[in-house]
């Protein structure tokens, strides 16, 4: 197969003279589209409408207005707290297959000419878990963003805890919940996006602290997962449970928002909070 | 294993009570050498691995809160409820004296037998629980007192219920309303104190660990099921999870280890109970120097520097 593959790339590149295009295949349908669809999609299924998880950077980008982004601490470097076996080979291996050296992305940047701090989680780095550098990274985005007194967005993604952190990992949750809980407190508006999946630490810290709780549908969203309540309980869960639509039925979520629709929706809330006569000029910088 | 070893000097003790109890004094033969054979079967647990202290921290006699509050309090009163839709029993609290001054007690409840562990969970608290404590802890601030938290969970309960009813978002809000508390808050990790569910009592200006106990990112069941996913490897989690006192003082997380009697707390409670109140006296007396301010700058600079990265 593999074999296959590379013999038809250089077919292509023997007649076109270019690199072979990237394809990505989808999997609810199997059906396949240009890379570069995909992004310009959001990556949304151009041919069933199902749901690839976005990257850091897509996110970014898709919210964005062009040219406005500036990234935080980039450079912020993942270390070996608790001599974890194999850890620091991971984190490498990781760093080359997708391009990012953590699974957080922080950045500010103007949404229709707002000018506004996000935070993105990224699954494919550690499944979006909270490592030490991952609580860092977002207390210093809300810190950033209650100085420059900015509205913050946070998409959470995230499997919860950085095991291989340990103790460590369960000690940003207080951290950023604390710098979340301080930066309401001089009134700065919070935006929490909740996409698939949600889980564990993440959930039980900033995920559930937003002033606008949104998520995307049919996100799975929860402290526990499945299959540790199925196993404790000994029964099979309810179909749809955890998900963004059972989430809204039982209070948690304040709109779940198509993909589509996202830049619109966090600019009419934003716009709100701007306009809103008692609070503070938000767009003071 | 610890196990056997403890096993070997119950047995002993067992029969120094019926010795006692049949009007044997101290200077009676027996009963002298008895005690050398207990603290001779005592003996391996002057070094204890990381899984030996998982099974003290754990073990059914272990002193809990209620013995804690009835031992180091006066004037016990029990708040019950979250006044919102229940009242968890896996948490325990309300307002008690301790060296007289009014201070707000709350914690992780567990039995000592099957029936009474299973009536409260095992400690596993809801939704329901974590509302509860954030309701006392609240009302502490309002009057000016003082928060005492005993820990001692395998995690919060993971429940159909306890997803309904928000168990991520209760925890997130205790952390969130824990961080900017005006009144001085201690901790004390008395068992396990396991993942998200220790961590929404549990932050305090100072934390206190008990000897044996442990403090984790998640149960070491849990921790070898996500990462391997095989829950038997537990023994293997607790080698590397870096969860005991010790493990904790050096990063950080605790501020002071509470020497247990050889053998583990319930083997001499009251000598526990002792240097855990001495502890508690202090700690409590040098915070209560700070203002409200002070306090809440002390709490916040704790948990902001712990792991922190540079750059």
């Amino acid at each position: 197969m593999e074999k296959e593959v590379s013999k038809f790339k250089s077919v292509f590149e023997r007649i076109t003279g270019k690199a072979s295009p990237e394809y990505i295949t989808c999997k609810a349908c199997s059906r396949r589209a240009l890379k570069d669809v995909w992004e310009r999609n959001l990556s949304i299924c151009p041919t069933c409408g199902k749901y690839r998880p976005m990257t850091a950077y897509s996110r970014l980008r898709a919210i964005f207005d062009e040219g406005t982004m500036k990234e935080f601490n980039q450079d912020m470097i993942t270390t070996d707290k608790i001599d974890f076996p194999g850890y620091e080979a991971k984190v490498k291996q990781l760093e080359k297959k997708t391009g990012i050296n953590e699974s957080a992305v922080t950045a500010e940047g103007r949404i229709n000419g707002i000018h506004v701090v996000a935070v993105v989680l990224d699954t494919r780095f550690f499944m979006g878990s909270m490592s030490s550098v991952v609580g860092e990274k977002v207390t210093r985005a809300v810190e950033f963003a209650d100085i420059h007194r900015l509205p913050l967005i946070i998409f959470s993604a995230s499997g919860g805890a950085r095991m291989q952190e340990g103790i460590y990992s369960l000690m940003q949750m207080a951290k950023t919940s604390a710098a979340v809980e301080e930066f309401s407190e001089h009134g700065g508006l919070y935006i929490s996006y909740l996409t698939h999946p949600t889980t564990g630490g993440v959930t039980a810290s900033f995920a559930t602290l937003g002033d606008i709780t949104l998520a995307e549908p049919g996100a799975l969203i929860g402290f526990a997962g499945p299959r540790v309540i199925e196993q404790t309980i000994g029964q099979k869960l309810p179909k749809g449970f955890q998900r963004s639509e059972y989430l809204l039925k039982h209070g948690f979520i304040d709109k779940i928002v198509p993909r589509e629709q996202m830049k619109q929706t966090l600019y009419d809330v934003l716009k709100l909070h701007v306009d809103s006569r008692f609070t503070r000029r938000m767009d003071a910088i | 294993m610890i196990r056997d070893s403890l096993l070997e000097a119950e047995k002993i003790e067992n029969r120094i009570r019926e010795l006692r109890a049949e009007g044997k004094t101290e200077n009676d033969q027996e009963l002298l050498l008895l005690s050398i054979e207990k603290a001779k079967a005592l003996r391996p647990c002057t070094s204890l691995t990381p899984e030996d202290k998982v099974y003290l921290a754990r073990k059914i006699e272990r002193p809990h809160i209620d013995d804690f509050i009835e031992n180091l309090f006066t004037d016990f009163f029990e708040q019950k409820g979250d006044h919102l839709y229940d009242d968890d029993p896996a948490m325990y609290g309300g307002i008690a004296r301790f060296h007289g001054i009014p201070v707000t007690v709350l914690g992780h409840r567990k039995g000592h037998t099957a029936e009474t562990s299973a009536k409260y969970n095992f400690g596993m608290a809801k939704p329901e629980g974590y509302r509860k404590a954030l309701r006392l802890m609240k009302q502490a601030e309002k009057f000016g007192r003082p928060i005492i938290t005993f820990v001692d969970t395998p995690g919060a309960f993971p429940g159909i219920d306890a997803e309904e009813h928000g168990q991520g978002e209760a925890i997130a809000k205790n952390l969130a309303a824990m961080s900017r508390l005006r009144v001085p808050v201690i901790s004390v990790v008395t068992g396990e104190g396991s993942s998200g569910g220790a961590l929404g009592i549990c932050v305090a200006n100072k934390i206190l660990m008990l000897e044996y106990a442990i403090y984790s990112v998640l149960s070491p069941e849990g921790f070898a099921s996500i990462l391997w996913k095989d829950s038997s490897r537990h023994g293997e989690a607790c080698a590397i999870m870096k969860l005991t006192a010790d493990d904790l003082l050096e990063a950080g997380v605790a501020d002071e280890i509470i020497q247990e009697p050889l053998g583990g707390a319930q083997e001499n409670p009251k000598r526990l109970y002792g240097s855990l109140d001495m502890s508690l006296e202090k700690n409590l007396s040098s915070l209560m120097q700070m203002t409200p301010e002070q306090i809440l700058i002390d709490r916040k600079e704790k948990f902001r520097k712990i792991g922190a990265v540079s750059a």
